[in-house]
């Protein structure tokens, strides 16, 4: 996940969670009656920088450690919180988006906001900037974690399997004339292959040479399999199919040379490129054909690792 | 040669935002334009916007492939329902422009989107 797909996450989020997913359910509430000289001591013990002042079930204020520390400064006598509470309070509803209490903590400058069953009309809960950045991090890492852990492992299988010579074998099957899902194979392989930590400019070079020998399968073919394996130094791909066989291999490989029915030229393929450019990808490529029994194309594509030595 | 964000590229293709209305900071290096994905997948580099008059999913499938930015349908076509759905799921975003395919290529170019031999050869 780069930068810019973190933020846009985030972005998606507020919108996405509610305000009663980050709020505090415990709320520290004070009473009206409550001296201000006793607030001080609240605050502390609680670790909070503010409190909803309740008489009753009924919301009547909120008190904070500014509105203290005025009281303080003025040296006044000492007097209930309900003389010096903000009695017009702002409140959101817990099935608020989360945006909405982001933009109010930004536009009203205050530090909390009680939150507000909308059935119910009681308090059920506090929201704070520090409580909104800590769901919002929870959030993000339940989404991610798992695709992290996913990369994580892979990228050490290596590392991790004690043995003279490991590989591993991916194996995907191709359906023929399917045109909808052609391209899965070469869609798993490369999130497979990113998954593993390799290179993404080998990734991209494997993709695209098992994509268009996958669109080859699809298009001439009843059907067949891919199967790809990987070790430290090289990538293999093997495409087998069921199909017609190539008459003449060495023309199919000429640039422009294509026998693809028209529905195929339709969809933009069939431009007798893919074998070219699954060359062009390759660093080695093997093609051979029986005409009635099928076609097996082998390609070779060397890791950081294999090409040092 | 400077490159773009989808949101200049939407701006001066007048494009309707399909997918990624939300991805449209993601940066263009460069653009391509061409109907056949067969040359697309042979000669396209990553980092680049695709213009196409193609609509079916494997113009999706061919984005992905090749790490491509963002795909902008020309001449007022609109993707398949299928596309829509891939294109989702593997986050790439789609716009939609009116304008056909010279006129496309021409405006981006003019603001200063380079083709992938310009942003090669000084890159």
């Amino acid at each position: 996940m780069n930068r810019d797909e973190k933020i846009t996450k985030i972005q998606e989020l507020v919108y996405e969670m509610k305000v009663q997913e980050v709020m505090r359910r415990k709320v520290i509430t004070v009473g009206p009656t409550t001296q201000m000289s006793e607030l001080r001591e609240i605050l502390r013990v609680n670790r909070i920088s503010g409190a909803p002042v309740v008489e009753g079930d009924a919301l009547v204020g909120i008190i904070s450690l500014e509105d203290f520390i005025k009281w303080l400064a003025n040296r006044e006598d000492d007097c209930p919180i309900g003389a010096k509470m903000t009695r017009d309070v702002k409140t959101l509803y817990a099935d608020e988006p989360l945006v909405t209490a982001v933009n109010k903590l930004e536009q009203l400058g205050y530090g909390r906001f009680p939150v507000i069953d909308r059935e119910t009309n009681e308090l059920v809960g506090i929201i704070t900037a520090g409580l909104v950045i800590e769901g919002l991090l929870r959030k993000l890492e339940i989404d991610y974690s798992e695709e992290e852990i996913h990369r994580y492992r892979a990228s050490h299988i290596f590392e991790d399997i004690l043995a003279d010579r490991t590989k591993l074998l991916f194996e995907y099957d191709v359906v023929g004339q399917d045109f909808e899902r052609a391209g899965e194979s070469a869609s798993g392989l490369k999130t497979t292959l990113r998954r593993l930590g390799i290179d993404p400019r080998i990734v991209r070079r494997v993709a695209i040479a098992t994509y268009e020998a996958e669109m080859n399968v699809v298009v001439y073919t009843p059907g067949g399999k891919i199967s790809c394996e990987i070790d430290p130094e090289k990538i293999v791909v093997d495409v087998r199919d069921s199909g017609p066989g190539i008459p003449d291999v060495e023309k199919a490989m000429q640039p422009g040379y294509s026998t693809a029915p028209e529905w195929v030229r339709e969809l933009g393929f069939g431009a007798g490129m893919g074998l070219n450019n699954i060359q062009k990808c390759a660093d080695e490529m093997v093609l051979t054909s029986d005409v009635g029994s099928g076609t097996h194309l082998k390609v070779c594509i060397f890791t950081e690792q294999g090409r040092g030595s | 040669m400077k490159s773009m964000t989808l949101e200049d590229v939407r701006r001066v293709l007048e494009a309707e935002v399909i997918v990624g209305k939300d991805l449209l900071h993601r940066r263009v290096k460069m653009g391509c334009g061409s109907d056949l994905m067969s040359d697309v997948l042979a000669f396209i580099k990553p980092a680049s916007l695709l213009l196409t008059g193609l609509t079916n999913q494997q113009t999706v499938r061919t984005a992905e492939m090749q790490d491509i930015v963002a795909i902008c349908f020309v001449r007022g076509k609109k993707p398949t329902d299928e596309t829509v759905k891939l294109a989702q799921l593997k986050n790439i975003p789609l716009l939609a422009t009116r304008f056909r395919m010279f006129e496309a290529c021409g405006r981006l170019y003019t603001e200063g989107l380079p083709g992938d031999y310009e942003a090669t050869e000084s890159g």
